[in-house]
């Protein structure tokens, strides 16, 4: 097994006051946040909301306007991005693709052999070992996510962050993706990923973050999804059940839902 | 033909990352903004290198900056830099009409005009482009692929964006007196395009583009001087082959890999 353990005590990244803009549009304001060794949140909330943003920031690739985000000494961090986001057509083997994740200062283009042996290390904990010369756009959805995790823990981060990793995945493969992430976590990488998926992704997280623009609320998911705290983050009604210890998300009835089927039932009668 | 094979090398190289990224047409519109240096050197008589050279760079980084406007769009700003660019230089041969000459040789190339100088220059560019290529591969591979993830690892893409439009106009410019304004970008993008065909491993694709772009140049010198026809033509006439070539076979490979309707 490829070893990933970095943890460490203290914060490893730390937001104070962070604000970001695009043009004149404020797309997050006030974010205190620190993300330490051993922590495991999901972050949700609308489209539109900063997820993609707040992530960006906390990797360094986007300035704050305003505020500060400090890593601490030595901090790598790894980014999965979106899988909607990759250019499927660039000519580029699962190999290469992970290889691009190298941190060293090698001024060769090709990787030394003890690189190449970590990759393929990393690709066979992924399962993917056998698919290493294949075009990425040849695998299945779960498949590529896992290559561009592998391509981020090349770096051998001590922290990861994922945009979306369950989007678009069926039910195994969103299955597959938790697992994994829970044992990175427990060999001590700090995890940070957004989803939308409240009820078969986030309810499972030891802790959530609310988000529209600004935290609204950061806890263990029984904390924070709560009717009121749902309705401050998503602008619409939602009731809370709860199934076998974890809460569950429902849409609360909706006066426009309700006369859609009120109309539909009219016109059954009508005919 | 050494010159034609060592410009075919040159574009081959560069032209994979410009059709990678998407700026096909930046070579066409650079090619001419670069015409506009061109003349404007010959009229205030300064080196033509050092004058096209300086006027790509700026068109190519100007391009960068007016495309950055979102409503603008890359299509649109390189179609205005360019396009300007390109009647400055018009209007300059119009006034000045001791630049008519030379004025089909820097539109569609003069390969054995060549003076020793162009072959200087077009073998340094050469080159410095490869150690370039060589020793920043990694963080020119990974901004090509996937500019955002890259800066998140810590690449400066700004510098690898700034020293790729040197290293674009540099090509260019080094280019012209060969190819002409009107077949330098055609020799940008026909290897690779020919080569993506052929592979879908960015390593092979890269090697693939420079040996394309090398018999082009070598194979299109020799029909050139047999058929009695210009030399730009004739490089560009022999990629294009290769390129109908290998999509014929491509295209046929894949219909008989698909599977029969059960």
């Amino acid at each position: 097994m490829v070893p990933l353990i970095t943890g460490r005590e203290g914060a490893l990244i730390t937001a104070t006051s962070v604000e970001c803009r695009y043009g004149d549009e404020v797309v997050l304001s006030d974010i205190d946040l620190a993300i330490s060794a051993g922590d495991l949140v999901g972050i949700v909330g609308p489209n539109g909301s900063g997820k993609t943003t707040l992530l960006r920031a906390l990797t360094g690739a986007l300035q704050p306007t305003r505020g500060a985000i400090e890593w601490s000494r030595g901090v790598t961090v790894g980014y999965v991005p979106q899988v909607e986001t990759v250019n499927w057509f660039f000519p580029v083997t699962v190999k290469e693709a992970v290889l691009m994740g190298r941190r060293s200062d090698r001024r060769v283009p090709w990787a030394s052999p003890a690189e190449q042996e970590e990759a393929h290390a990393l690709l066979a904990r992924m399962g993917i070992d056998h698919l290493a010369s294949r075009h990425i756009r040849q695998l299945s959805g779960g498949q590529q996510q896992r290559v561009f995790v592998a391509r981020a823990l090349l770096s051998r981060p001590q922290v990861l962050l994922l945009d979306e990793p369950t989007s678009g995945v069926d039910i195994r493969t969103r299955h597959d993706l938790m697992h994994l992430l829970h044992e990175l976590h427990h060999e001590g990488l700090a995890i940070v990923f957004t989803t939308h998926d409240l009820n078969g992704v986030a309810a499972h997280l030891p802790e959530l973050i609310c988000l529209n623009r600004k935290i609204i609320a950061r806890g263990s998911s029984r904390e924070v999804l709560t009717p009121a705290v749902l309705e401050r983050t998503y602008g619409a009604p939602m009731e809370v059940l709860l199934h076998a210890g974890l809460p569950v998300v429902v849409e609360a009835a909706d006066q426009y839902v309700d006369e859609f089927l009120e109309e539909g039932e009219h016109h059954q009668h009508a005919s | 033909m050494i010159v034609a094979t060592l410009a075919g090398l040159l574009c081959g190289l560069v032209g994979t990352y410009v059709v990678l990224r998407g700026m096909s047409y930046i070579g066409h519109g650079l090619s001419h903004a670069i015409f506009g240096g061109a003349v404007a050197s010959f009229v205030m008589n300064i080196n033509f290198y050092v004058g096209a050279g300086v006027w790509g760079f700026i068109a190519s980084l100007l391009i960068g900056r007016v495309a950055r406007r979102r409503v603008i769009g890359a299509d649109a700003a390189i179609g205005v830099v360019t396009t300007a660019s390109f009647a400055i230089g018009l209007a300059l041969v119009s006034r000045h009409s001791g630049f008519t000459r030379n004025f089909d040789a820097a539109l569609f190339g003069n390969i054995l005009g060549v003076t020793r100088s162009d072959v200087i220059v077009i073998a340094l560019v050469f080159v410095l482009t490869g150690a370039l290529v060589f020793l920043f591969y990694r963080p020119l591979l990974f901004t090509t692929f996937d500019p955002e993830v890259a800066e998140a690892s810590g690449i400066p893409t700004g510098a690898v964006d700034a020293l790729f439009s040197l290293v674009l106009a540099a090509t260019i410019v080094s280019t012209l007196r060969i190819l002409g304004v009107t077949l330098v970008a055609a020799a940008l993008v026909i290897p690779p395009a020919t080569a993506r065909m052929m592979t879908d491993s960015f390593a092979r694709m890269l090697g693939l583009s420079m040996a394309i772009g090398a018999v082009s140049g070598a194979v299109g010198m020799y029909l050139s001087y047999y058929l009695n026809i210009a030399s730009g033509p004739a490089i560009v006439l022999v990629g294009a082959s290769l390129f109908v070539l290998v999509f014929a076979y491509t295209s046929m490979r894949n219909v008989s890999r698909r599977p029969l309707p059960v």
